[in-house]
């Protein structure tokens, strides 16, 4: 069992930042283990993705390019990967952590019985064995993890880790054919509606949340400009969700989603721990809100005690004064 | 079309967790009950029960890989409408890794026999991992639909699905059988109704042991590939938030302001 392998997600000719980031661990784990590095690059016209994965540092590149990978199913990628890492058993198999990545991980691991440990947000090499720390209990403790057995299958979360550096390497990928064909695949893609110009609230990198402070749907509006001003997305607690104040999808918290931006702006927000638990792990925590005792300062780096109505809309016009 | 829905027991949102000098974790909620249904597993329940109502489903099993205990959201379930619960609980299964909790669900499933669509909510809010329905899925060999936000079309074996991912929304169809994780957007939970809770309250629900099912491949801690050596508390904060003072709005937006910047976070 030897070589790290890093799975190169990618749309549009693009690698994402989570496989970014994800290549960027890897190639801390290849060292670590003295091992070389091999990405993943399956879909269709992805040469260009082959020389990005040299680019950020790969070894090597063992990929495919054919009609039957262009929109990623994990019932076309999962076979060919779990094919290929059964034939040439790599020691650990890296993938960002995005929706297609955790898919891809649970079917690989699960073809190959191998152990699995999603959603790491560190990962250190210890006696010659990958340690993997990751949040449970809805991200109230930290566990270290270690995979035993054969292959070690690892998820990163989105942002945990920082991106890869350009090497300016380049390199020769291996193609191979691909392990089912179209009428092996039982998913058909009927559609796709993209995310064009909205930030992702796990890839934005500043991200402005409200809570019950703003007092219903228009409340919104000041938390809205701010966010805009900075170029960030715009977050919600779970009590503004639940009072029909703002769409589920902006939910950051236990049972929302879990986000890592490098600027967090908490608006009205109390702080309760089922909302740290989606957004502790932010760089920098600013917190405003009319209560000095909200939990929400005990986590913040920075605090405003104020009214959000009067605060923000004055903290918006100091940054389009800077950032203009 | 049979429906079987797949749920955990776990901590409450609101429980408050210690971990001892020997690693061990336990949990207590001071507000209320400390093991409710899988939050998630809500809104899987109620997607079953939607097929029942609007898509002709016959039956509705709601079922869990637990304990004793676990009878509790099992009948939570059942009050909220699900037709039918059973129990798999083994000492055996016990410290089961995903892929053990995997090969236990799907002999589960396959013993239950003619089973359309087995669902699954998003992820148990205790160990956090999402991995178990596709790894269910992979075990049955069946096609995995996960991140669903809405069941379109179902009907004549096939299915026709909404997904959510990272960048944008997906539609998908396969034939069925499938397993399905839910994300929330997908429904509304309904409160059981004070009947129902009654009813399921009166229910004996069957409970399955190893010797009950043909598991295939290593199930319990014996077999468990992972080995969560370490858990803890989160690592105190270091350092105490700087309140911004000011005599006015705008200059304490200006002292934040310098400070972000200095942060290099904009």
């Amino acid at each position: 069992m030897s070589g790290v392998w890093v799975f190169v997600e990618n749309s549009q000719g693009q690698i994402p930042a989570v496989a970014q980031e994800a290549i960027g661990a890897a190639r801390n784990v290849a060292a670590g283990l003295g091992q070389p590095l091999t990405g993943l690059v399956m879909g269709q016209d992805v040469s260009g993705v082959a020389n990005g994965a040299f680019d950020l540092g790969v070894d090597a590149v063992l990929g495919a390019d054919d009609a039957t990978l262009a929109h990623f199913r994990v019932e076309a990628v999962g076979p060919l990967v779990a094919q290929l890492a059964g034939e040439r058993n790599p020691a650990v198999l890296v993938v960002g952590g995005s929706t297609r990545g955790r898919d891809l991980a649970a079917w690989v691991a699960a073809e190959l019985e191998a152990g699995l440990v999603p959603d790491g947000i560190e990962v250190k090499v210890e006696d010659s064995s990958v340690k993997v720390t990751r949040p449970v209990y809805a991200g109230k403790l930290l566990a270290d993890v270690h995979i035993t057995g054969g292959l070690q299958v690892i998820t990163l979360r989105s942002r945990a880790f920082p991106k890869a550096e350009p090497t300016g390497k380049s390199g020769t990928p291996e193609w191979v054919n691909t392990a089912v064909a179209e009428d092996e695949i039982n998913t058909k893609v009927v559609g796709f509606e993209g995310k064009e110009g909205t930030v992702s609230l796990t890839d934005a990198s500043i991200i402005v949340s409200g809570g019950r402070g703003v007092g219903g749907p228009e409340g919104f509006a000041p938390v809205k400009e701010l966010a805009n001003t900075l170029g960030g997305a715009l977050g919600a607690s779970r009590a503004a969700v639940d009072a029909g104040w703002i769409p589920y999808d902006h939910q950051v918290g236990q049972t929302g989603k879990t986000v890592s931006p490098d600027l967090y702006i908490a608006c009205g927000i109390s702080g309760a721990i089922q909302h740290q638990a989606g957004m502790r792990t932010a760089k920098i925590i600013v917190a405003v809100n009319k209560d000095p005792d909200a939990p929400i300062f005990k986590l913040a780096h920075y605090g405003i005690v104020g009214d959000l109505f009067k605060v923000l809309p004055v903290l918006a016009a100091e940054f389009k004064k800077r950032l203009s | 079309m049979k429906v079987v829905v797949c749920i955990k027991q776990t901590p409450s949102t609101t429980a408050v967790f210690t971990v001892d000098a020997g690693g061990n974790v336990s949990w207590d909620d001071p507000g209320g009950k400390p093991n409710v249904l899988n939050p998630w597993d809500e809104y899987s329940v109620e997607e079953g029960i939607r097929l029942k109502e609007n898509h002709g489903a016959t039956d509705v099993i709601v079922l869990t890989s637990g304990s004793e205990e676990s009878q509790d959201a099992l009948k939570t379930s059942l009050a909220m409408g699900c037709t039918e619960a059973i129990l798999v609980a083994d000492e055996a299964f016990a410290g089961s890794d995903t892929l053990g909790t995997a090969r236990v669900l799907a002999a589960a499933i396959n013993q239950i026999g003619d089973v359309d669509i087995a669902l699954f909510g998003k992820q148990a809010i205790d160990g956090d991992t999402g991995m178990t329905p596709m790894q269910v899925a992979r075990k049955l060999g069946w096609t995995p639909l996960t991140y669903v936000s809405a069941i379109k079309e179902v009907g004549d074996g096939q299915i026709t699905v909404e997904r959510l991912l990272d960048d944008g929304k997906e539609t998908v169809s396969a034939s069925l059988p499938v397993v399905i994780s839910v994300v929330k957007e997908i429904n509304e939970p309904r409160y059981p109704s004070l009947m129902g809770i009654r009813k399921a309250n009166r229910v004996e629900i069957p409970t399955w042991g190893a010797a009950d099912l043909s598991v295939e491949g290593g199930v319990g801690s014996e077999a468990s590939q992972v080995d969560w050596s370490h858990v803890y508390a989160i690592p105190a904060r270091v350092g105490s938030v700087e309140i911004i003072e000011g005599d006015t709005v705008e200059e304490q937006a200006r002292i934040l302001a310098d400070r972000l910047f200095e942060e290099k976070v904009i």
